[in-house]
């Protein structure tokens, strides 16, 4: 299908195709429009907080305005920002970069994709009656005695977006155990479908413990059982445990794809291999492995106690080394390459300084002793955004500049892209940067106010005026994504002259991506077959029928229908009426897993004529 | 065809062979059960002797379960072991600090 | 063609994992489990540190029983071999004495679902001891209820599998789903044995 007939098609039409949509190409851009959002919704609440501390005692925002301002900006740019827009681009390229013609569980990646856009509506609605107020992290009892209905939606918003992620992560495993090309091997695989294995890895073994978590906040708000009260023998630190057992590993759910975009685009842009790639598989394994035995360093001042402490601090230590192994190897893939700077090799050039040094404020956190001083500081504020924002955000951008050809067959533009990543670099130092001294000299994270004259005027006002850089960086990337859709000319096939096999599919990619499987000879194999063949992939198979799944609307629906019933689980305890919410919106969701599971789905065939026709 | 019926019969006869052992697996994972609820019900031992004598008998139950019932020995399921058994891990870890690392 | 019924000509030794489809529900279905166990690993973890928060309730000892316990967990247990009797059948392709298995199955489920049901109504209503009435019993029946809705939505499952296969035969289409619910029923009786051990007869001992 060439783009000049999808231009021709209706508006109704387009928007019937992505609503019905299995194609992980278009679930990828789907993910990438919903996280864009979110990240632009996160983006004003941050620039809403550090409006309020631009000065001291400032009146901008009331108090508990602000608590709803920190919470949300916390919580979207997690759950509904950072993870959406990874799992955008790990649909858009792990398949085509292993060579499947799609997932493994097509109906189920679109499910996925839906639950999280409802799960993010779901918290947002929160708006129109009072935001969640209780931090990002919903402590109890904080969380279980907050007022109003704004912990509500946060638990159903997370518990409906989190059954979507866990989809997601079972359909990528899936896909890269089964559904490799011929030839690909696993220690051919090229690093970003690594860490989108290893990442999904984590979010299977992690996410069930916060779906737990929730389910036990959620009952003890709306059902009112005792987890977390104390009066009848419950105990508030099962959820900070089980937050936290989930909210470790979800730290390196984000950072691990990251690290393997960041490998792509130094490889493709040194044009040499990666270096040490053995060792940079099993310092991903390691680093998963490792990130699941360090949660309680997030609890060292609860009290656990020395032995505890302890343990957890030496765990988190320990994964300073393969995260230095990384290091070290993006370090000799540059060395003696024949580098190419653009926008894309200037957010991951940004990445390795930004990231040592939140891994290095990270070694001093994890020292349990020193973390009674750090704790709860706007230190810790300046460690995880130089990890998230240094680590994650440089990361997305990277790719987004690196994979846009493939995505949307346009290439961004270079001077526009160049002014957004010095101004949002420099904006990112000036605000966190500062931070790390706020911290020290006693500023604590989360309050709404600080006094004059206590040495804090001057960081915040030069912490406010870098986020007001970054604003200006995001919005200068938002016009480069739009400018380049309407005038920029489509783009050349593999224009950076990569290594993988994403870029060996047709340009635009067709949507079953191979007309054959390709074989692959070896790591890098688009590279292998520059250099030693014709600089094309050698087929496995002859041109056959090619099997595709069938669109549907059921995930639409059955997302539409667990909306609904999680306005009734909110709204039950106030109004009897709700329960025609909540039944029927389990309902709805209910009948459309049953017409899915009784309606047979075979999908369809695209017959080997139509593709010898459809030549190059 | 007929070499397609013979080879059939060669996976007829294996499959007798293995639902023998899973009866057997059966009769085991019973007789254990039944251990387990004879040491609780006549109270024959100590609790520091019982619980983890419990325990072992339930884990190697499962293990059964997994390993005969649910085909995990056989080829091809590499993948679903270790799945299996990184939840076991991270299972076991969620237990032990829910268990030990908590206040009282 | 995947609407053809299967002969013994044309009978693959796997039919649950002949196709590409088949693989990847397999696959898919083992990797969730993973993640099950960590969620039930959660709630055990919540059970455990709440198991002596009573708040001056019924404690474990005075609750439990172990006569409904050991009939329930004779039930499952029986489930769990009649359903290997099914895949058994289905390796041989005998569609009618799968059925069969599988709805004895089914039964067995009912009848544990059933058992259960009446356990917490014992509780509620002579030891009035409820989800509300202390940590412990949140903790109780969450647990406990987690692994009774599993088992629900197993026979659920079971019903909409057989119902709409009745009268299909099997076929490469419908083996792999008949497979999954065989392991994820499986997977339910692994958790009973832990609940039978941890919550009743380890309560019981105290």
């Amino acid at each position: 299908m060439s783009t000049a007939i999808a231009q021709k098609r209706s508006f109704a039409a387009v928007l019937w195709d992505y609503l019905t949509t299995v194609d992980h190409k278009k679930i990828g851009k789907l993910y990438l429009y919903g996280g864009g959002f979110f990240f632009l919704l996160g983006g004003i609440e941050a620039m809403i907080i550090r409006i309020q501390l631009i000065k001291p005692e400032n009146d901008f925002i009331s108090a508990g305005l602000y608590n709803e301002m920190i919470t949300m900006h916390g919580t979207t740019m997690i759950f509904f920002a950072a993870m959406p827009l990874l799992l955008g681009l790990m649909n858009a390229v792990m398949p085509l970069q292993i060579g499947a013609r799609d997932v493994a569980f097509p109906f189920v990646n679109a499910l996925g994709f839906w639950l999280f856009l409802f799960g993010g509506i779901m918290l947002n609605v929160s708006w129109l009656t009072g935001a969640p107020d209780a931090g990002w992290t919903g402590y109890a009892p904080l969380s279980t005695l907050s007022p109003g209905h704004g912990v509500d939606y946060y638990v159903l918003g997370l518990q409906i977006s989190g059954a979507g992620t866990l989809m997601g992560g079972i359909n990528f495993l899936v896909t890269i155990v089964n559904m490799r090309a011929p030839g690909m091997t696993f220690m051919r695989m090229p690093l970003f479908s690594w860490t989108t294995f290893v990442a999904s890895v984590l979010i299977l073994f992690a996410f069930p413990a916060l779906t737990v978590g929730l389910f036990l906040m959620m009952f003890d708000r709306m059902f009112g059982s005792a987890f977390f009260d104390v009066a009848l023998g419950g105990n508030s630190i099962i959820w900070q445990h089980l937050f936290w057992i989930f909210g470790h590993p979800e730290v390196y759910i984000l950072i691990l794809p990251a690290f393997g975009i960041f490998s792509e685009i130094f490889a493709t842009f040194s044009k040499k291999r990666l270096f040490g790639y053995t060792a940079m598989v099993f310092a991903t394994i390691l680093i998963a492995f490792l990130g699941f035995m360090v949660w309680a360093h997030h609890m060292f001042t609860v009290g656990m106690g020395p032995v505890a402490n302890s343990i957890f601090a030496v765990a988190t230590m320990a994964i300073a080394v393969p995260t230095g192994i990384k290091i070290f190897n993006w370090l000799l893939t540059l060395w003696g390459g024949n580098i190419t700077i653009n926008s894309a090799m200037l957010w991951s050039l940004a990445f390795i300084p930004s990231f040592t040094i939140g891994g290095m404020t990270g070694v001093m956190v994890a020292t349990s002793v020193a973390d009674y001083q750090y704790h709860d500081t706007y230190f810790v504020i300046a460690h995880f955004h130089y990890v998230i924002v240094g680590g994650t955000v440089f990361g997305i951008l990277a790719a987004l500049h690196y994979w846009w050809p493939l995505m949307f067959n346009r290439i961004l533009n270079e001077k526009l892209g160049k002014l957004a990543f010095w101004t949002f670099f420099i904006g990112f130092h000036l605000t966190f940067f500062i931070q790390h001294f706020l911290g020290l000299m006693g500023m604590p994270r989360r309050y709404w106010v600080f006094l004059k004259n206590q040495e804090l005027d001057l960081g915040n006002l030069i912490s406010s005026i870098g986020a007001f850089f970054m604003a200006f960086g995001v919005i200068v990337f938002v016009i480069n994504a739009i400018y380049s859709g309407i005038k920029g000319k489509p783009a050349p096939h593999d224009p950076w002259d990569a290594r993988t096999l994403e870029w060996a599919v047709a340009t635009p990619v067709p949507h079953y991506n191979f007309k054959q499987l390709p074989l692959v000879r070896g790591l890098d194999p688009l590279w292998i077959e520059k250099t030693e063949g014709n600089g094309k992939l050698t087929p496995a198979e002859p041109i056959g029928d090619i099997h595709m799944p069938n669109g549907s609307i059921l995930p639409f629906i059955m997302s539409v229908g667990f909306f609904i019933a999680g306005l009734g689980f909110i709204y039950h305890m106030d109004n009897n009426l709700a329960y025609i919410l909540l039944f029927g919106g389990m309902a709805l969701a209910l009948v459309c897993m049953l017409i899915r599971s009784l309606k047979d789905d075979h999908g369809y065939h695209i017959h080997k004529e139509e593709l010898e026709r459809e030549a190059d | 065809m007929a070499e397609n019926t013979k080879s059939n019969e060669f996976h007829k006869q294996q499959s007798k062979e293995e639902m023998k052992k899973q009866l057997i697996t059966f009769a085991l994972m019973i007789i254990f059960t039944i251990l387990a609820f004879l040491i609780v019900g006549t109270e024959m031992m100590s609790k520091m002797v019982a619980i983890p004598l419990l325990l072992v008998l339930a884990l190697i139950q499962v293990g059964f379960q997994f390993y005969y019932f649910m085909h995990l020995k056989d080829k091809g399921h590499g993948m679903a072991a270790v799945m299996i058994y990184g939840g076991v891990w991270a299972a076991f870890l969620t237990v032990m600090a829910l268990t030990l690392v908590i206040w009282w | 063609m995947a609407d053809h019924s299967l002969t013994p000509e044309n009978m693959p030794q796997h039919p649950e994992k002949a196709t590409l489809e088949g693989k990847n529900k397999f696959l898919g279905l083992w990797f969730f489990l993973g993640g099950e166990t960590v969620l039930f690993a959660s709630l055990f973890g919540t059970y455990l540190a709440l198991k002596n928060s009573t708040a001056g309730g019924p404690s474990s000892q005075e609750l439990f029983g172990l006569e409904l316990v050991f009939l329930m967990t004779m039930l499952l247990l029986t489930s769990s071999l009649t359903s290997v009797y099914a895949m058994y059948h289905m390796k041989n392709n005998n569609f009618k004495k799968m059925m069969l298995w599988l709805g004895i199955t089914g039964l067995l489920g009912v009848g544990f679902l059933g058992c259960e049901i009446y356990e917490f109504y014992h509780y509620i209503h002579s030891f009035e001891f409820t989800f509300r009435s202390s940590a412990f019993g949140s903790a109780f029946y969450t647990l406990v209820g987690f692994h009774g809705g599993h088992v629900l939505f197993g026979l659920c499952w079971l019903s909409a599998l057989m119902i709409r296969n009745a009268k299909r035969g099997l076929n490469l289409y419908n083996a792999p789903k008949f497979n999954t619910f065989s392991l994820y029923w499986h997977f339910i009786d692994v958790v009973w044995v832990f609940i039978f051990t941890v919550v009743y007869l380890m309560g019981k001992v105290g």
